[in-house]
């Protein structure tokens, strides 16, 4: 009996191909889309999880030389007899391939992030020769160094023991030494030990970790995003399905076959379903994936110079999750229709709209449930601080809106359906209102994929703008040019000088400014800063004070942490302290700064010269061939800001471009759920179509009403989106950001991108309903005659 | 894989192995082995003996304090080579890792280094004595008269070392036979030490003085593959006398035992495998794992049989190698003090 009922279920399939395609579609698109934001996300995050290993070592303090880029091995081996727990690090470049070498004896544990192979292997000299990389690393060092390929080890690095990779620099000096958590007690300050050193905070160098992690919230939030808008596909794919099945289950029920079997056999085909459609998600994802990883790795790469492999691995928990995602959407859809059809009575009439015309009792819960959301989210938008309470805002927003969509959709399609004059546009409005609670899943995906279009490129945009503006502002002078000793800058100052432009000296030291890392720059103030800088806030005249060394200026980041504004003393060394004269916005630069003038800046740090010279100028080529030419400069050693302004630029559009694609995909799916609601809910339809077509409306009339009612129906969720989008940037920009981040990015309006989005919600649900609309014009009258003769 | 494993996997050849200290059984190709009637040559042989593979300088005491209060006190110096012999700078095949421990009645505190050796920052020089790791140091004009020197993030100690006897050669005039097969180590002790100094402790800093014992030992394969640990002890006699015997584990269950007795002016008499033999009466839960910590101690031919105690039971060394090390009291047929060490107890 069980094979005969099976035949039976499945026998529907056979005849609806579409509505089976529809189905497999739906939950493979729903898994994809989510598998695939999964995988972008796991393995950019795989690759940071090396890189912090690999590079890990903003974890720690660091000692680092005052003068030049090496210390040597005896002063690492004084601090040691000293007391000092620390271990040293070489790092340089072969090829274009980061090479860091430290010591596995004193290094702190998990650091190489190497595996089972080891670098020090028992050998003949005790030290193996060679380094440790990803495949990508060992083909670039071929010829350069043996590699052994390692999985722990972050891309576009190399790590070795110290004595390999000293060999290989042909170096002796160190680069740096890192400060173990664990120091005995008794031990002697530095000055005692290596006065020529410096502390390095360890907050200073973790902005890896802080910046990569940040964009990954996007990512993330992205990716529950993609969950919920794949629930809603699932689950109103599934509930279709029943529906349409109804005659064919009370068919079998009154056949005979016992309710126990009907529920087994539904589960096993179902699960069947389920796990082919998942499994289909996971390829797709997986494809998708692999297409946008190339972007991904590309954008981490250039923005923060951490690298992500641009290789794709299988894991376990995306497509586990994906899996996970396909068979509860079909559980929670398939308990609710099971509950149905045990609850069926076999004799009565199958009612295949029940379904879709859900109680009115279900859309008050629902509506509550929205309002308690809604409220929280209100009251969440009032006090949230933090990245959880960001999230949890979020959460409650979209989750609250997609709930009370169907219900603010039902009463304003009442309200114009009381004002519409004439039978037919009064037939259209009632009959779209009747529809809702059947499209109301795929409408509410919809309205998650346009808010979160919305939002997302509101922040992007915001970002870009905010960002460009700010390049602007910081490189402002045409030409820079780097040297390599304080001999040659002091040169190229008084030469520049000379010719009667404006130079701009960068001296930057960095320090611990109040109890925070932070960067400390010394600056000529002059026309360019006066006129370029942009102030968040300021006092009177701030590049006066600044000038004449009695204030300072801070960036945002250092106000925030420390809670330092304008008037506010900030101290630079003891006893020695000035107040703020201004903030300035600082986006993409994870530390705090404070700016002071050339003068004072020469008081506390003498020792710093600056090596790195901004140059205003009419003619940058003229410049850059004169200063070569006079001073012997390389041409290499100078950059023109068009340059550097594309090449960050670049950086930006390339971050954002991913988020774009992701967004766009979503829109995709989302249409696509409408296509497959109206096309399930055609067939149901007839019933009720057929007294109009009977009244006189012909099918094709029909067919362009049923066209016109898609859109007015996007139309009507893109009204609903545009808030809902509008409010998730704000949280994104005022919340998400300054947790994660450290500053606020002002926000911008687009209404030109926001009406192009409704275009395109407009055209998505257009395509969507062309199919079902040009179906009923071709319907043939028969089959609506059918209708009033009892044959169906 | 962390560092620590890392280590353990390749650094150190004495714990390659999955069995523990049952690696100390490990191939020794190339090096340098030990051989019987040897002929030692100090200060020389206080020095590293970089031809072996492993060595060390294995300091332990027991202290009082003026209200007579117990103290235990153990400092090591290891060298393990992943080559015989040595060469400057990083490539140096020599690597050195150190601990250093305190037991009180109620708390133990220990705590490990680790050196690459070949830069200077670890070493053991014979004349003036200095051994060294970091700011570790057990150093002096010579054998005789030492300072001692180590510091934690919770603990510290700065003593100073007299030795009022000879020095004591185990086994066959320091040739000390390990197993069956012929496993063997040179071993020989300087247990006369008097000590006192100072321990820094969270509680405050304490004066003390005591007994202090160094073992020095070196080998290149001292275990046989069949041994899986050993339970080692070093007790002072309030007569006088001191016994050193050790009893160890082989992987079917039987043991092989050595000793020595050492009478109060410096003289030694060797027992052969069976003659000493140590069985545990109690057993304590010490980090997650079994170990006892009350034996009887035999040695028949010198009528001892006595009950050895651990001071604080949970003197755990809780370090890249870990195993148990703390300080003893001994009753019965002799009444004393000394120092227990226990390894491979999984």
């Amino acid at each position: 009996m069980i094979r005969v009922s099976l035949a039976a279920l499945l026998s529907h399939w056979r005849r609806n191909l579409l509505q089976l395609f529809a189905l497999l579609a739906g939950l493979a698109l729903a898994t994809a889309l989510w598998s695939g934001v999964q995988a972008i996300n796991g393995e950019a995050r795989a690759s940071y999880d090396a890189a912090a290993a690999t590079l890990g070592e903003g974890r720690y303090d660091q000692l680092v030389p005052r003068q030049g880029d090496a210390l040597p091995v005896e002063t690492y081996v004084s601090l040691r007899r000293a007391g000092w727990r620390v271990t040293p690090i070489v790092e340089g470049r072969l090829g274009d391939v980061r090479v860091i070498g430290f010591d596995p004896v004193t290094a702190p544990a998990g650091f190489g992030g190497l595996e089972a192979t080891a670098a020090l292997a028992p050998g003949d000299t005790g030290a193996a020769k060679g380094l440790f990389g990803t495949a990508d690393t060992a083909r670039r060092l071929e010829g350069l160094a043996p590699v052994t390929v390692t999985r722990g080890v972050a891309p576009g690095v190399a790590v070795g023991d110290i004595g390999v990779v000293l060999g290989l620099l042909d170096r002796d000096g160190l680069s740096r030494l890192l400060v173990l958590p664990e120091q005995p007690i008794g031990r002697p300050p530095l000055e005692k030990v290596a006065p020529e050193l410096r502390l390095r905070a360890s907050q200073q160098t973790a902005d890896i970790a802080q910046l990569t992690d940040s964009f990954h919230l996007n990512l993330t939030a992205f990716g529950f995003l993609s969950f919920a808008v794949g629930l809603f596909i699932v689950h109103s794919t599934i509930g279709l399905a029943f529906e349409q099945r109804r005659g064919v289950v009370r068919t079998m029920r009154a056949l005979g076959v016992p309710l126990r079997v009907v529920i087994g056999v539904t589960c096993a085909e179902m699960l069947a379903l389920a796990l082919l459609g998942g499994a289909l998600g996971i390829v797709l994802g997986y494809a998708l994936a692999s297409v946008l990883l190339p972007d991904v790795a590309a954008t981490l790469r250039g923005l923060y110079g951490a690298q992500v492999s641009g290789t794709l691995a299988l894991r376990p928990e995306w497509w586990l999750s994906g899996m996970a995602l396909a068979l509860i959407g079909t559980a929670a859809a398939l308990s609710r229709s099971l509950w149905q059809i045990a609850r069926m009575p076999i004799l009565a009439s199958a009612r295949p709209r029940a379904w879709a015309m859900s109680g009115a009792a279900g859309l008050r819960g629902q509506a509550l449930a929205a309002l308690v959301l809604l409220v929280a989210a209100a009251i969440l938008g009032l006090v949230a601080e933090g990245l959880v309470a960001g999230f949890a805002l979020l959460a409650c927003l979209l989750i609250g809106a997609a709930l009370a969509l169907p219900v603010v959709l039902s009463r304003v399609l009442a309200l114009i359906e009381a004002r519409s004059h004439g039978p037919i546009l009064s037939w259209f409005w009632a009959d779209t209102r009747q529809q809702l609670s059947g499209l109301s899943l795929a409408l509410m995906a919809l309205l998650l994929a346009v808010s979160a279009n919305i939002g997302v490129s509101t922040m992007v945009s915001s970002f870009r703008l905010t960002f460009v503006s700010f390049l602007d502002q910081r490189l402002a002078p045409e030409l820079y040019v780097e040297v390599d000793t304080a001999a040659q800058g002091a040169a190229l100052d008084a030469y520049l000088r000379g010719q009667g432009l404006e130079v701009l000296p960068l001296y930057s030291v960095a320090e611990e400014v109040a109890g925070l890392p932070a960067q400390v720059f010394g600056v000529r103030v002059g026309p360019t800063y006066r006129d370029s800088w942009a102030f968040l806030d300021a006092g009177d005249a701030p590049w006066d004070a600044v000038a004449a060394g009695e204030a300072v200026v801070v960036n945002e980041q250092l106000a925030r942490r420390a809670d330092l504004w304008v008037g506010d003393r900030v101290t630079l060394a003891p006893g020695v302290s000035r107040p703020i004269a201004g903030v300035v916005g600082d986006y993409g630069n994870p530390r705090g700064q404070v700016v002071l003038s050339e003068p004072f800046f020469a008081t506390l740090y003498p020792e710093v010269r600056p090596l790195r010279f901004g140059v205003r100028t009419q003619d940058p080529d003229a410049l850059r061939r004169a200063i070569e030419a006079e001073l012997g400069v390389p041409q290499s050693a100078m950059t023109d800001q068009a340059v550097i302004k594309r090449a960050s630029l670049d950086v930006f559009e390339r971050t954002f471009l991913v988020t774009g694609a992701l967004n766009v995909l979503t829109l995709g799916v989302a249409g696509f759920a409408i296509l497959m609601s109206l096309l399930t809910l055609a067939d149901m339809r007839v019933p009720q179509l057929a007294p109009v077509w009977a009244l006189g409306l012909t099918r094709r009339r029909l067919g362009w009403l049923e066209l016109a009612r898609a859109v007015v129906l996007a139309l009507c969720v893109f009204l609903c989106a545009l808030p809902l989008g509008l409010a998730l940037a704000w949280v994104l920009l005022s919340i998400v950001n300054v947790a994660a981040f450290g500053w606020q990015l002002p926000m911008f309006l687009f209404p030109v991108d926001y009406a192009r989005l409704g275009l395109y919600a407009a055209l998505a649900a257009l395509v969507a309903a062309a199919w079902p609309a040009f179906r009923l014009m071709r319907t043939p009258a028969g089959q609506l005659l059918k209708v009033f003769s009892h044959e169906r | 894989m962390n560092v620590k494993a890392f280590l353990l996997a390749c650094l150190l050849p004495v714990v390659a192995q999955a069995q523990g200290f049952a690696g100390l059984g490990a191939e020794s190709e190339g090096f340098a082995m030990p051989a019987p009637d040897p002929v030692f040559d100090f200060p020389a042989d206080h020095g590293a003996h970089p031809d072996y593979r492993i060595e060390w300088w294995y300091l332990t005491a027991n202290l009082q304090d003026a209200d007579g209060r117990d103290y235990g006190l153990q400092w090591t110096l290891f060298r393990t080579a992943l080559a015989p012999g040595e060469a400057a700078g990083w490539t140096s095949p020599q690597v050195w890792f150190a601990h250093a421990a305190v037991t009180t009645p109620e708390r133990h505190f220990a705590t490990e280094r680790f050196a690459r050796g070949g830069i200077g920052q670890a070493g053991v020089q014979a004349a003036p004595f200095r051994a060294w790791i970091d700011e570790w140091a057990l150093q002096g004009p010579d054998f005789d008269t030492l300072t001692l020197r180590a510091s934690a993030p919770d603990f510290a100690y700065d003593m100073a070392l007299e030795a009022q006897g000879p020095l004591v050669f185990h086994g066959a005039d320091g040739f000390s036979v390990k197993s069956a097969e012929g496993q063997a180590s040179y071993y020989y002790s300087q247990p006369f030490y008097e000590i006192s100094g100072s321990l820094d402790l969270p509680e405050g800093s304490v004066a003390v003085r005591g007994q202090a014992w160094l073992d020095r030992e070196w080998s290149s394969q001292p275990l046989s593959r069949a041994q899986s640990g050993w339970d080692w002890f070093s007790l002072s006699f309030s007569g006088g006398d001191k016994l050193m015997g050790f009893r160890l584990r082989q992987t079917d269950g039987s043991f092989y035992t050595s000793a020595t007795w050492i009478a109060p002016d410096g003289t030694t008499t060797a027992y052969p495998d069976g003659a000493f033999s140590a069985a545990p009466l109690d057993e304590a839960q010490v980090a997650g794992r079994d170990v006892p910590v009350r034996w009887r101690v035999q040695l028949p031919a010198r009528d001892v049989d006595v009950t050895v105690a651990a001071m604080n039971a949970q003197a755990w060394m809780d370090l890249a190698i870990p195993y148990w090390e703390g300080p003893v009291e001994v009753t019965g047929s002799h009444d004393g003090r000394g120092y227990l060490e226990m390894t491979g107890y999984e």
